[in-house]
């Protein structure tokens, strides 16, 4: 009997959180279920949104590239530079804002069931998988297309990916919590969404910004806090076969801020849940 | 004695709430102007009070209990669920609970519009705690009680509000929690289906020997259903014990505390001297002699728990009520068809000295009743009331 003791008093945070996260792992999965059921359902086209939302993205994007006359190294199609950038890009875009708005668009389940509440922001991430899944195979489609023949580096990926998703669920965890008492940040997300993507080597590479004479070297460090750059510089690497750089120092910079974010994201997040369901 | 499956000690949970004071006049300047001192002033606008929804409660519920948890509206009852269910917590006190909590605080949470029937089934399966096998396992059991088969695959959006129910709450009667926490749901569905749901519950209960925590307005339901009573009053616990001995209180806490000398009895007419449903029922309002000159009107009223008016009757409309008489002492109502069937009803009373003038004293709540639904089946039709045949007579000393 003792196996599944609950004691409740004010301020003790629960004791077998993570083993309750673990039994609720059914849960995890049929809110992300639920999601992609539900996301394309009358629309027109459907899931073609999960193709098309992509390549508008790469097309902008590669336009402003060569319209800026970004760098591109070597014998790589702009195209595809660019494409290598987006994918992990729109991953983090969509995860973070849908993460961050995820406990109030699902405040009728706060305030009536329990189960660790943290369930909910990452069930919104892992259907923004299913939509990177999607788009990595039409990048690979792109390598097809040029006869672009990547290198043993695209093993690499997955560890990549995982730095996107710290970042994605670091952030997404803090501004969902922040979000159930300030509403203040659902103004704030798509600002930042829209911003980041101006400070993210899409459009450009790390090598415009570590070149550029404008920018002087002593700030140069404040681009690499972006917990993006890191992210978008391995991609670029491991799926081009190593033609663009990874910057060492950057690269380290910006992993230790998605790491430092999630820490950040997890211990707010702990601390407020409890009352979520009194503040919602 | 087996050892208590939930303890609670002392429990306590407060509130905070901000007023907003507020000024006679309201101009778009002034909002304006506060809205700017706001932003560098916010508290001074503001005063906070602390409003305490639990306040020192405690009690223990052993396994196999059917506990009803009773009160009127804000008396804590759904926050005390809220915090056994985890889903708030307790700002003081505490709770010691040894087994798996399943709770039932609204039908169909979770439930996505969009989605089927089928797949709300699994969808609101996982929310409220079964695993994919177990829900896959009890599926056509579910089905079954929700009785819509034929509809397992359209979107719960295009249901009736009855399937809808009777949809989500199978799949909630279907949990095997060792500890099943149920607030008010059965108010919504039909008495059909009430009577049901109690069964399924009671079979969950005895059966398989889980323990039952349920709130609801539905004293009938209680009854039925629960041996033992929590009573809460405004956040304290006002009584804790065997539902029969409970439950007077209840009626009780909701008369009106003085009744300013006035005496209302309900007495069913029934030769079997037993509430029946259908069966007439006498209404006596008794004052000390002298207290109301001859001829004033006595008006009642009778309202199903739910708000919903039964029938109300005017003593100076009716034809035998005879009002020239000596030193009154009262009046008596006698209602043929009161239509009591199966619901708590209240009696609203008011007295007046003609029609022309507002109530010179009007006791709301006077008297609560539970007929109970002894005869039920044999009456149905009684449930419909179209015009209350009455009488009323004045009562001498």
């Amino acid at each position: 009997m003792s196996k599944h003791r609950i004691v409740l008093e004010p301020g003790s945070a629960d004791r077998h959180y993570w083993r309750d996260l673990w039994t609720y792992r059914g849960l995890f999965g049929f809110l992300a279920w639920r999601d992609i059921l539900v996301r394309y359902k009358q629309t027109a086209i459907g899931i073609a949104w999960s193709v098309l939302r992509p390549l508008l993205t790469l097309g902008t994007m590669a336009f402003l590239g060569w319209l800026f006359e970004s760098q591109v190294p070597g014998d790589v199609p702009r195209l595809l530079l660019v494409a290598a950038a987006t994918l992990p890009w729109t991953f983090f875009s969509t995860a973070f804002s849908e993460a961050s708005n995820s406990l109030i668009s699902n405040s009728n389940l706060l305030t009536k069931v329990y189960f660790p509440r943290m369930i909910v922001p990452a069930s919104t991430i892992i259907v923004c998988l299913i939509d990177f899944v999607i788009a990595l195979a039409l990048v690979l489609a792109l390598m097809v297309i040029y006869r672009f023949v990547p290198d043993a580096r695209l093993l690499l990926l997955p560890a990549f990916l995982l730095l996107a998703l710290v970042a994605a669920l670091g952030s997404g965890l803090l501004i969902a919590a922040l979000n159930v008492k300030y509403r203040d940040f659902r103004y704030i997300v798509p600002f930042i969404v829209q911003f980041g993507l101006y400070v993210s080597p899409v459009a450009f590479t790390s090598s415009d910004i570590r070149d550029s004479a404008r920018i002087p070297d002593a700030v140069k460090w404040l681009y690499e806090l972006n917990p993006m750059v890191g992210v978008i510089d391995g991609f670029r690497w491991c799926l081009l076969g190593g033609r663009t750089e990874l910057h060492a120092q950057g690269f380290l910079l910006s992993g230790a801020v998605s790491v430092l974010l999630l820490l950040i994201g997890i211990l707010y997040f702990r601390k407020t849940e409890r009352g979520f369901a009194d503040v919602i | 004695m087996a050892a208590p499956i939930i303890t609670v000690e002392q429990l306590g949970k407060r509130f905070m709430l901000r007023h907003q004071q507020q000024e006679r006049y309201t101009a778009l300047r002034d909002v304006m102007a506060n809205r700017v001192k706001g932003l560098f002033q916010r508290k001074a606008q503001e005063s906070i009070e602390e409003f305490r929804a639990l306040d020192d409660v405690s009690f223990t519920v052993n396994a196999g209990d059917r506990v009803g948890i009773i009160g009127r509206n804000g008396a804590g009852k759904s926050t005390l669920l809220k915090i056994l269910s985890r889903i708030t917590p307790p700002s003081s006190g505490r709770v010691t609970i040894d087994g798996r909590v399943a709770s039932l605080l609204e039908v169909g949470t979770g439930f996505h519009p969009e989605l089927t029937g089928r797949e709300n089934i699994f969808l609101n399966g996982a929310i409220l705690g079964m695993s994919r096998a177990e829900i896959a396992s009890k599926f056509d059991e579910i089905v079954a009680f929700a009785e819509v088969e034929q509809f397992l695959d359209t979107p719960v959006k295009r249901y009736s509000s009855g399937m809808y129910v009777r949809l989500a709450f199978a799949v909630a009667a279907h949990l095997e929690p060792e500890i099943l926490v149920v607030d008010e749901v059965l108010a919504v569905g039909d008495a059909d289906f009430q009577r049901k749901c109690l069964g399924k519950m009671r079979e969950i209960s005895t059966g398989a020997g889980r323990t039952i925590l349920f709130v609801s307005h539905n004293m009938g339901a209680i009854r039925a259903f629960c041996d033992r009573c929590v009573l809460l009053d405004r956040g304290r616990l006002r009584a804790d014990g065997p539902t029969e001995k409970v439950l007077p209180l209840y009626f009780g806490l909701a008369k009106n505390a003085e009744h300013k000398g006035i005496k209302v009895t309900a007495t069913p007419m029934d030769p079997s001297g037993e509430w029946v449903a259908g069966s007439a029922m006498a209404i006596e309002i008794h004052w000390e002699p002298g207290r109301y000159a001859p001829g004033w009107h006595a008006d009642i009223a009778c309202y199903t728990m739910e708000g919903q008016k039964l029938f109300a009757l005017q003593s100076h409309t009716m034809r035998q009520f005879d009002s020239s008489a000596g030193a009154s002492r009262g009046v008596r109502f006698e209602v043929v068809n009161p239509g009591l069937i199966d619901h708590d009803v209240r009696l609203d009373i008011g007295l007046k000295p003609n029609a022309y003038v507002p109530y010179d004293t009007l006791i709301e709540n006077a008297l609560q009743l539970t007929p109970g639904n002894k005869g039920h089946e044999e009456n149905r039709l009684a449930d419909v009331i179209l015009v209350p045949q009455a009488t009323c007579t004045a009562l001498h000393a």
